[in-house]
């Protein structure tokens, strides 16, 4: 099929087709800043000196 | 009924026989009433789910019936031992079990029948299934043993029964296998050419909810198995703090694989009861892109009044990120409902500003189903739950019945009653069996909405002067320090036990035409009669 | 329709109420994501997550030290502590009781260390109402500046057991 006639398809509407760039960005956004920073915030927390 | 044309590709012209799309010869049949194709290894998941989906609800709904009688402080119901049981018994059948195995349902018919292929993998089908549901027998078995009273998100070091950790970690790999036969599915059959252009809107949701799903999957992997290992002594130490963190990357997204689910089961239920037309593909699907992003970042307001992690983290995340998902769902709050208004004006209702309201099916429950969990969802859960996530007025709130008041809003008011509504149209279309009780079908919704929006206002009232969830005695009597709330709090306790008793009638009113319909409805043999 | 699969290029901007609608809601997310953080710095009750780790026997410890050496009395058994204006004050939560209660001045700031010794449990303060998670090997720091005088219950707001509805405690101001 060739598609050489048809106007170019919007970038958002490609990114909108594809299930698996849709499904790597789904997991790695909430992955990178929740997961990660708050458990790098939590393992980086000092010691109590209790005053 | 409905403008359904049933002919998706020319009139039919393969015969069941014959094999169509990527479906082999005899492992289908064509819808008489919407003409899809149902897969029918397909169709066999989505009736187990569905039956088991109910059952969990049934079971969650006594002990909803329970927790509203002991939370009206008149009544006082159960012994307190009885309470933390039976609290950690509803959250879980209801949020987990009755939500998944519906969610599983759903996808599997959007990846086969609005896709027209056939699925995946049947052996994975099995698989996921036999997980879920071993799982989910276990997990009630060993919470009603009592050796579980650790309420739904057993926050460490609470120690529950190694059973319980074990049976939720089976109850998420099955639903996690079930997702991955749902993305499969869809890769075969773009890979197969089964539909030309986009996927439909509604798999597209579906997409949206297992994508979503997956991460919620790998954050509750991530907690439980360690949880797990530790309960059986082979690690000593769960950190609470990254305990809870990661736990809410399973407790929350969850939540917003419900929202997307949801917001599917809403498009699919506008074309199937006034044959509502998408307004603008492209708004809609950005909308859900905006949930696949950001939305599972604001599991971060469950940790505002936590220590340890920083305000910067908690303001980031629950800020720009929730305010975005917020966005996507103030569109679907706006094009759903103006996609039913355009196809009603269509159908000549073109009276006044809102004569198309007045003239929409609202005897269908599965109309004013999906209609009410609109507004319910819209109004009064995202409502609260923009406000509940702020980190300021979250001092205020956390863990007080205000919680609860919003999420039985959204997770109840909105996506259970939109997968009662859907129910309406499972049974006749996929079960093939005719409700009976029909009067009773119908003023179902009415009956929950109502019930579930006076509980959510009693807990939230209450909440908003102090009052706790998950806590048996509002009066703390016995204890070394006397409490005291100001005197009206009883009376919206008093409505929370009204409510929560009208809404479970609600629910008996849903539970019991669908399971009569189901083992003695009769069949259905060509169209399914109107709502 | 929903169901079926829309021919290529389907993507267009909204137009008309609905490009309004987006706008104005768009508009509306833009204003409360900045409403937080003006707030965090502007708006007086917040709390900036200020925590450290701590062995909870020594925080136990800790707070035993400071309930000596600040004893002003005693409620229902339960030492009464009072900080000096300015200090640090010690609160400890377990199965199933805050201890000790805490006296402060009104218009006193204090730095409000809260800690568990066994699992997690809830602070709330009523009746105002502020809520907070306290977490065993956590050291849950307060920055509070107490502006009304009288006698407030505390009370234990996360599951933590068969006696959770009866974990309470009491924060006394006095003018
Ligand atoms: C007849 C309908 C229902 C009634 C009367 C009801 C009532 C209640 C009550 C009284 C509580 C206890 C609040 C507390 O004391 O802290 C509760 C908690 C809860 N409910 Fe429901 N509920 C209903 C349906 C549902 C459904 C359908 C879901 C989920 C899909 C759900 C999810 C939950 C969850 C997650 C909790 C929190 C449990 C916990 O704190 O661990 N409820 N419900
Ligand atoms: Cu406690
Ligand atoms: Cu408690």
């Amino acid at each position: 099929m060739s598609e050489s006639n048809d106007p170019p398809v919007h970038w958002l509407e490609r990114m909108l087709d594809n299930t698996w760039l849709l499904l790597a960005l789904g997991v790695l956004i909430p992955a990178i800043s929740y997961t990660l920073w708050g458990l790098l915030e939590l393992a980086n927390l000092k010691a109590a000196t209790l005053p | 009924m409905t403008t359904l044309d049933p002919t998706v590709e020319g009139a039919l012209p393969e015969t069941e026989a014959a094999g169509r799309g990527n479906h082999p010869p005899g492992t289908f049949r064509v819808c008489a009433t919407t003409g899809l194709t149902v897969d029918l290894a397909a169709e066999k998941f989505i009736k187990i789910n569905a039956v088991f989906a109910v059952v969990f609800l049934l079971l969650g709904g006594i002990a909803a019936l329970l927790l509203a009688l002991t939370r009206w402080s008149a009544v006082h119901l159960l012994n307190a031992e009885w309470y933390y049981r039976m609290t950690t018994f509803h959250g879980l059948n209801m949020l987990i079990l009755w939500i998944l195995f519906m969610e599983i349902g759903i996808l599997y018919f959007a990846a086969t029948a609005l896709l027209k292929s056939r699925l995946a993998s049947v052996k994975a089908g099995w698989a996921g299934f036999a997980c879920m549901a071993v799982g989910a027998i276990m997990l009630d078995a060993v919470i009603l043993a009592g050796k579980a009273d650790v309420m739904m998100t057993s926050y460490v070091p609470l120690r529950a029964h190694p059973t319980f950790y074990l049976a939720i970690i089976l109850v998420a790999v099955g639903t996690l296998i079930g997702v991955i036969n749902f993305l499969a599915t869809v890769y075969i059959a773009k890979r197969d050419k089964t539909y030309s252009g986009s996927v439909p809107l509604v798999v597209f949701g579906a997409i949206t909810a297992a994508i979503i799903a997956v991460s919620t999957l790998l954050h509750g992997a991530g907690i439980m198995i360690p949880t797990f290992l530790w309960s059986i002594d082979v690690i000593d130490h769960v950190d609470p703090a990254a305990y809870r963190l990661v736990w809410w990357g399973l407790g929350h997204q969850s939540q917003q694989v419900n929202v997307a689910a949801m917001v599917s089961v809403w498009y699919l239920l506008g074309t199937l009861t006034v044959g509502a037309k998408v307004l603008n593909q492209g708004v809609s699907r950005t909308a859900f892109l905006l949930y696949i992003l950001f939305i599972n970042l604001a599991s971060a307001h469950h940790l505002l009044v936590d220590p340890g992690v920083s305000a910067g983290w908690k303001i980031w995340n629950t800020s720009y990120a929730m305010y975005l998902a917020v966005l996507a769902s103030m569109i679907h709050g706006y094009t759903v409902p103006a996609a039913v208004e355009v196809a009603l004006r269509k159908q000549g209702h073109t009276k006044g500003l809102f004569g198309w309201l007045g003239a929409a099916p609202w005897k269908n429950p599965g109309f004013s189903g999906f209609f009410l969990s609109l507004l319910i969802f819209g109004f009064i859960g995202g409502i609260t739950g923009v406000t509940l996530g702020t980190e300021q007025i979250n001092i205020i709130a956390h863990n007080t019945l205000r919680i609860p008041g919003h999420f039985h809003a959204t997770v109840v008011g909105g996506t259970s009653l939109a997968f009662m509504a859907l129910a309406y149209y499972v049974v006749p279309l996929i079960f093939r069996r005719e409700f009976p009780l029909r009067w009773m079908c119908r003023a179902q919704p009415y009956v929950f909405a109502a019930g579930i929006v006076l509980m959510s206002l009693g807990m939230s009232f209450a909440g908003s002067y102090g009052v706790s969830r998950r806590s048996w005695d509002v009066e703390a009597s016995g204890a070394l320090h006397p409490v005291s709330y100001d005197p009206s709090v009883h009376v919206w306790l008093g409505v929370l036990g009204i409510g929560g008793s009208l809404a479970f009638v609600g629910l008996l009113m849903f539970v019991v035409p669908t399971v009569l319909a189901v083992f003695f409805g009769k069949r259905v043999e060509a169209k399914m009669p109107a709502w | 329709m929903s169901i079926e699969s829309p021919a290529k290029n389907w993507l267009h901007a909204p137009t008309g109420t609905e490009r309004a609608w987006i706008g104005l809601a768009l508009l509306w997310c833009i204003v409360l994501t900045l409403a937080m953080p003006y707030w965090h710095f502007k708006g007086k009750q917040n709390s900036t997550g200020e925590a450290y780790t701590v062995e909870p026997t020594r925080f136990a410890d800790r707070v035993q030290q400071f309930v000596d050496s600040n004893k002003v009395g005693e409620v229902n058994g339960t030492p009464i502590a009072e900080p000096p204006p300015g200090g640090d004050a010690y609160l400890q939560a377990q199965m199933w009781r805050f201890y000790p209660v805490l006296q402060f001045k009104k218009g006193q700031t204090y730095r409000l260390h809260i800690s568990s010794l066994d699992i997690q449990h809830g602070f709330a303060v009523l009746p105002i109402n502020m809520n907070f998670q306290v977490l065993p090997g956590y050291d849950h720091v307060l920055t509070i500046t107490p502006t009304m005088a009288g006698e407030f219950p505390i009370l234990c707001n996360e599951f933590c057991g068969i006696g959770h509805h009866q974990m309470t405690g009491r924060i006394i101001v006095t003018e």
